[in-house]
């Protein structure tokens, strides 16, 4: 089969190349160049691979790799259940479904430093509303945000409440997609609530599923501002991520070895997702 | 009648002339410290007023680590305006002064040389002239908490710790602890430097060198060693995870603590904040193990600079030399008060100081005081303040962190490009 001659001149595709060059392949390449470099912004000096060196011997580094994929993993997998069964609950007719709707929704719309700034005051450990509602009941509630093991699992909790209502509102979508059909034949052959969900419903909404997976988990794996916005990676180093150790490298003036941090954080977002996609698409084609 | 239109015209004409000769608009920048604008906004309003063909126009920026990026960021673009107020020492060096600011060695008369020599670039001249006062690190206390216990301020690091075991059975909180502004928990091992270089007078010099170690000099360790035995006497305000500079300032001057480990230059806050507590507070250098060999580690004010790409250099530095006289300093203790010494010749401070500036002046005085270490080597690890935070909240014993540190310090100076790394 020979390839049909588009129709088009080729010169149609000039407005998106120029900016498409100009604004993501010429800084892709040059962060490349200024990742080999020692750059204080005034000049670059060529030094090889000794970033990269640097960046690997970084003493947080590993921790900041581990905390990555505990928060990435742990917001993206909280967010899809709480996601479905929210979406499940809100699309079950019950009472004020619209308003409960916007309810879940509305946290996503608000500033993410926003957010953050308003969870620090909450979880004060000792004037924030969230201890001092807890003394009411008798209970000393730990330091949520200054306790080096609870931080990380804090501000992961945030990125939930801020995150779950996409999660839901893509649900529904999923949800409203599957013909109530289905549903009919289920309940005709004797099958209860519980069966339907998980033998029609999950099964059915997999096409939502992949979609929220995939983009909680890039959301967590680069995830920065509502961790700056509340612990800035505290305490100490306790609930550093890849993209606040490299912050960290830019705030100290260290341009060139930031920009291999943000190399290496491209390479690893690209080899967790690539196969993840692959593997979700290939059993998409099975069913 | 052909006259009169021309004359018209000509008369325009000179009127045009004569204001583009008289605007010279200076743009400045300086950091959003509101002691640093009141100050600013005194010195050129002063000065338009004796020189009415000069302007200016004033820009905050961002301090911290952010700022630090701006001022470089316009300054490798050629847009850092024409007077620039910016740290002095290890952050002045890092800006690469003897290209990017503009010569200033001729308006220094005035100039006391200690401060000169921290605003020097590599080549040997001057770029930079003072702004503000010189600050000490030390400890503040609280005086009627002291009056109460009958405590007496400590000459050694243990008559320290047995105050704050007094303060403590008397059911207040010893040390004001501020973590929730991370750069506050460096002070101790920061305002300590007077005793190190009391101990080992070279180490600023090896260090730089490559030759001393925090980890390996057990006169710097101490400083880590003191965040941990407060930690470990459980000496801290509750919240001190959480707790903010304000938090700090305000707990010391009001007596909900009896500490507060600080630069002088907070004495701003506690004045603007807590008028009525100012002379309830006092201040010494922090102690070490030895009474005799005590002194106040001093950090230089920020400097005022001219970028060398300015339209308006001359008229810049003419400010700038406003600035660095007798008059100009004066007029900053008019607008400020005198938190500390000035660095201008013949520039005496009033005689009604408050307390802690009376407890700090002494110092000066006798010749006890060490300039801060970031003012005798280019080198500061970046995460001192995450380091300092871990051991003083328990996370990291103190012999593991010195040697964290001096791996940050080795990333620093191999990033500065120094010899010997």
């Amino acid at each position: 089969m020979t390839r049909r001659r588009s129709p088009y001149p080729y010169w149609f595709v000039l407005p998106a190349a120029v900016v498409f060059v100009t604004l993501f392949l010429v800084p892709t390449v040059a962060s490349l160049w200024f990742s080999l470099t020692r750059w204080d912004l005034f000049e670059a000096h060529f030094i090889g691979l000794d970033n990269y060196r640097q960046f690997f011997k970084e003493p947080f580094l590993v921790q900041g790799l581990v905390n990555t994929l505990i928060y990435a993993v742990l917001t993206s997998g909280t967010k899809s259940v709480l996601g479905l069964l929210l979406a499940v609950l809100l699309t079950s007719g019950i009472l004020w479904q619209g308003f409960l709707r916007s309810v879940v929704f509305f946290p996503v719309l608000v500033s993410t430093i926003g957010v953050g700034i308003t969870f620090a005051a909450l979880m004060h450990p000792t004037k924030g509303a969230i201890n001092v509602a807890l003394a009411y009941v008798g209970i000393d509630g730990p330091a949520w945000l200054s306790d080096p093991g609870l931080a990380l699992y804090s501000v992961a909790f945030i990125d939930l409440w801020k995150g779950v209502g996409l999660a839901t509102l893509i649900y529904i979508a999923g949800l409203a997609a599957i013909s109530p059909d289905y549903y009919e034949a289920a309940r005709i052959d004797g099958a209860t609530r519980v069966q339907q969900f998980w033998r029609v419903t999950v099964p059915l909404v997999r096409p939502a599923t992949v979609t929220v997976v995939t983009l909680s988990l890039i959301g967590g794996l680069r995830s920065f501002d509502i961790i700056w916005a509340t612990t800035k990676g505290g305490p100490g180093f306790a609930s550093d991520v890849l993209a606040s150790v490299i912050y960290k490298q830019y705030q100290a003036g260290f341009y060139g070895l930031a920009t291999a941090g943000n190399v290496i954080l491209f390479a690893l977002i690209a080899i967790i997702i690539l196969p993840l996609t692959w593997w979700f698409n290939k059993r998409e084609v099975d069913l | 009648m052909k006259l009169i239109p021309s004359a018209a015209f000509l008369s325009a004409f000179t009127l045009l002339a004569g204001l583009a000769q008289a605007e010279t608009v200076l743009q400045v920048t300086t950091d959003g410290n509101a002691e640093t604008v009141a100050a600013m906004e005194a010195l050129t309003a002063a000065y338009t007023a004796a020189n009415p063909d000069v302007t200016f126009e004033i820009e905050n920026r961002p301090g911290g680590a952010e700022g630090d990026n701006l001022v470089k960021t316009r300054l490798a673009t050629g847009e850092a305006g024409d007077i620039l107020q910016y740290n002095s020492g290890s952050l002045f060096q890092a800006l690469d002064p003897a290209k990017n600011l503009a010569d200033l060695s001729d308006i220094q008369g005035n100039v006391i040389d200690s401060f000169k020599s921290v605003v020097t670039a590599s080549d040997g001249t001057v770029r930079g002239v003072p702004f503000g006062a010189a600050m000490g690190g030390g400890i503040y206390y609280n005086k009627n908490i002291y009056a109460e216990l009958g405590l007496s301020v400590p000459k050694t690091w243990d008559e320290f710790m047995a105050n704050n075991a007094k303060i403590k059975e008397a059911g207040k909180v010893a040390v004001a602890t501020t973590f929730g502004d991370t750069w506050t928990s460096q002070l101790f091992v920061l305002g300590d430097y007077f005793n190190v270089q009391a101990e080992v007078p070279s180490f600023a010099a090896d260090y730089t060198a490559n030759k001393a170690k925090y980890a390996t000099t057990p006169a710097a360790m101490r400083g880590f060693q003191y965040l941990e035995d407060v930690f470990k006497g459980g000496y801290m305000n509750e919240d001190f995870g959480a707790a903010k500079f304000d938090d700090g300032v305000r707990m010391v001057a009001t007596g909900e603590a009896a500490h507060y480990p600080m630069l002088t230059f907070a004495l701003g806050n506690i004045k603007q904040n807590f008028p009525e507590n100012l002379e309830d507070v006092g201040f010494f250098a922090q102690p070490g193990p030895s009474a005799d060999k005590n002194g106040l580690t001093v950090w230089m004010p920020a400097g005022l600079y001219v970028p060398a790409a300015s339209e308006n250099i001359e008229a810049a530095k003419a400010f700038l030399a406003f600035v660095a006289s007798v008059e100009g300093c004066e007029l900053m203790i008019k607008t400020n008060g005198a938190t500390g010494p000035y660095l201008i010749k013949d520039c005496a401070l009033p005689a009604d100081v408050p307390a802690a500036v009376a407890d700090m002046m002494p110092y000066f005085q006798a010749g006890a005081t060490a300039p801060a270490l970031e003012f005798l080597s280019p080198i500061k690890g970046p995460a001192l303040e995450q380091i300092t935070v871990e051991v003083g909240s328990g996370i990291r014993p103190t012999a593991e962190a010195a040697a964290l540190y001096d791996q940050d310090v080795e990333k620093q100076a191999k990033q500065l490009g120094l010899p010997n790394w």
